[in-house]
């Protein structure tokens, strides 16, 4: 590996990167650098941040999908999200009443976005969300973020994951239209 | 502070009861006394540096204790536990799928690694085995993640070398690339949490092949420039050469693996030996090392970046369709039968194994990880004695660290 010339190798390395700098002014891919925050990589389909909890309509607190089975909060790995079962029961889009959660809080200081909570919950509620830019002064309580702010409408959802919630509606919607087929029959059947 | 130094190499001229019990506010009331070479060699007094945790070229949270006679190291500790966070002892209190977030945060670069030997573990354990669509995905991300661990540890040797980042930030570039496919497949840059027992957790979104056989085909190119502007350079080659030998027998009786190993002319990849999940399929050579040196570390790690180029055009050509989860896998009440398995991998630092026993219930029984960095890190003396300060700089960042994995 010894070169003829002393230096020639520290000349080629120095060729290469005179080759970087004069390309940067003239080849689009030579010049990587998103200028943050002026520019922003766009969001791709998969990205994950923190989670949210979705509601159907335009009501948050009747449309909320989150039964507070529990599931989510015992799966959680550094155990972040506590919930506090309801007394009072809601219908949910079918009609059937279910349990819903008074209380629901992730700590989004402990949280460290797994999304374990999304693949284990049965009813679609918690999906995972891209907000990234979520600093803030309050070290004591935050970044603690309650139901209200946790609620986001499905719309939202269709908005950053385009692919997910497609699949997600499609299954939903199949799910409701099997029970209201299945609900038909005995409604005929009541008045008789 | 006040315990004896019992090296032969060094003679510690204070003594305990030289020392007067602390008055009042406890401050130490001893005088420093200089240290002297025992034998009389060295040029006058020797020095103890402790480089420090707060260093730039130490690879993260790592202290090393040198004692130095001018320039030259006469002893070296190494001191680490900075960072450690009882991933072991979480993993006892945490479920089976519980544990995987926090396999991604143990060698912080190579997050997907970790969690195939994980996977790999409990598999072991359970009986599960992925299907075909499933190991491929698993090698394509593998080998991607050994393709950017390599290239940033090129660029942080580099940087250790005074090379001011430029090097590295060539390193980064093709990095941030690997990071974009990483995240368009698993939601997150680093911390992927992807594979599960029995397969992986979702299936490559369109267009994602074309995008990663495009960065497999673009990446011989930066490898040439990469090496065009390192490989012959005479201030590399004069830092690097001869410098931090580890002889064969010595990485054999230490257990040291991975390409440290191999740069010493052993012939041990696990990829090759245990052959585990469809690495007998691909046709890939195993780059070694003649002397063992810091430029052999560094160019054996450029060579092994175009072997994985090899296995990555394979895979991305031959991947099928199909499932990719075992029918049999479940995500909650998971209950391995009782039993103990010890599941190894290739990974990027040298054999990452995971050893768990279960007792049948969601936790495991004991969970114990075998760092390859830690074990690596055991032949740092070894490999420094007699050489200068700056040369230490050099051998800790050819042997490849990471303190997530070292201190676990």
């Amino acid at each position: 590996m010894s070169a003829p010339v002393l230096g020639q190798g520290i000349i080629k390395g120095l060729v290469e990167t005179a080759k970087n700098f004069v390309n940067s002014y003239v080849k689009e891919d030579r010049l990587v650098t998103v200028q943050y925050p002026e520019e922003r990589l766009p969001q791709k389909e998969a990205t994950r941040n923190f989670p949210f909890l979705v509601y159907d309509g335009d009501d948050w607190q009747k449309g909320l999908r989150c039964v507070a089975c529990l599931i989510c909060e015992k799966e959680c790995p550094p155990q972040c999200i506590y919930i506090v079962k309801d007394t009072v029961r809601k219908p949910d889009a079918t009609g059937k009443l279910q349990f819903q959660p008074k209380v629901f809080d992730i700590d989004t200081s402990v949280c460290m976005s797994c999304q374990i909570c999304v693949e284990v919950c049965p009813f679609d509620a918690i999906k995972m969300d891209v907000e990234y830019e979520l600093s803030t002064g309050d070290r004591f309580g935050g970044l603690l973020v309650h139901k209200q702010q946790l609620a986001k409408s499905n719309e939202y959802y269709r908005k950053i994951h385009s692919a997910e919630s497609a699949e997600v509606d499609a299954r939903l919607g199949a799910e409701r239209a099997k029970a209201e087929a299945k609900a038909k029959p005995t409604a005929g059947a009541k008045p008789a | 502070m006040s315990h004896a130094v019992t090296d032969p190499q060094v003679q510690d001229t204070r003594s305990l009861a030289a020392i007067p019990a602390p008055q009042g506010s406890g401050a130490p009331t001893y005088t420093l006394q200089p240290k002297r070479a025992a034998d009389g060699t060295g040029s006058g007094d020797l020095l103890e540096v402790s480089m420090g945790p707060q260093h730039p070229s130490t690879h993260g949270v790592f202290r090393m204790d040198v004692v130095l006679d001018g320039e030259r190291v006469l002893k070296l500790k190494p001191v680490f536990g900075y960072l450690h966070r009882n991933h072991e002892k979480i993993g006892e209190n945490t479920t089976y799928l519980g544990s995987m977030p926090y396999t991604d945060r143990l060698d912080y670069f190579c997050s997907l690694t970790n969690n195939w030997a994980y996977a790999l573990t409990v598999e072991k354990l359970a009986g599960l085995r992925p299907p075909e669509r499933a190991e491929y995905i698993r090698v394509i991300t593998a080998e991607l993640t050994r393709l950017q661990n390599h290239a940033s540890l090129v660029g942080f040797l580099l940087q250790d070398m005074g090379a001011m980042g430029t090097p590295l930030m060539y390193a980064f570039r093709e990095r941030e690339w690997i990071l974009d496919l990483f995240e368009s497949l698993t939601g997150a840059r680093m911390m992927c949490n992807y594979m599960r027992f029995g397969g992986c957790r979702c299936d490559l979104p369109p267009g994602w092949l074309e995008a990663a056989t495009q960065l497999v085909s673009g990446f011989p190119r930066f490898l040439d420039e990469f090496e065009a502007l390192l490989s012959e350079n005479e201030i590399l080659l004069s830092r690097t050469q001869g410098v931090g030998v580890l002889p064969r027998a010595l990485a054999v009786n230490a257990g040291i693996t991975g390409p440290m190993l191999r740069a010493s002319g052993v012939n041990y990849d696990i990829r090759k030996v245990d052959k585990y999940g469809i690495y007998d399929r691909f046709k890939f050579r195993v780059p070694l090392g003649e002397h063992g040196d810091v430029y052999d570390r560094y160019m054996l790690r450029i060579l092994e970046m175009r072997e994985s180029v090899k296995i990555l055009e394979a895979a991305l050509r031959d991947i099928p369709e199909g499932p990719i989860m075992d029918p049999k896998a479940r995500l909650r009440g998971f209950r391995p039968k009782p039993g103990e398995a010890y599941g190894r991998i290739e990974a990027p630092k040298g054999e990452l194994g995971f050893y768990v026993i279960s007792d049948g219930s969601p936790n495991p029984y004991r969970y114990r990880v075998r760092p390859p960095s830690f074990i690596n890190l055991t032949i740092l003396e070894d490999m420094c004695l007699g050489h200068h300060v700056a040369d230490v700089v050099i051998i800790l960042g050819s042997v490849d660290i990471v303190m997530g994995e070292v201190d676990r």
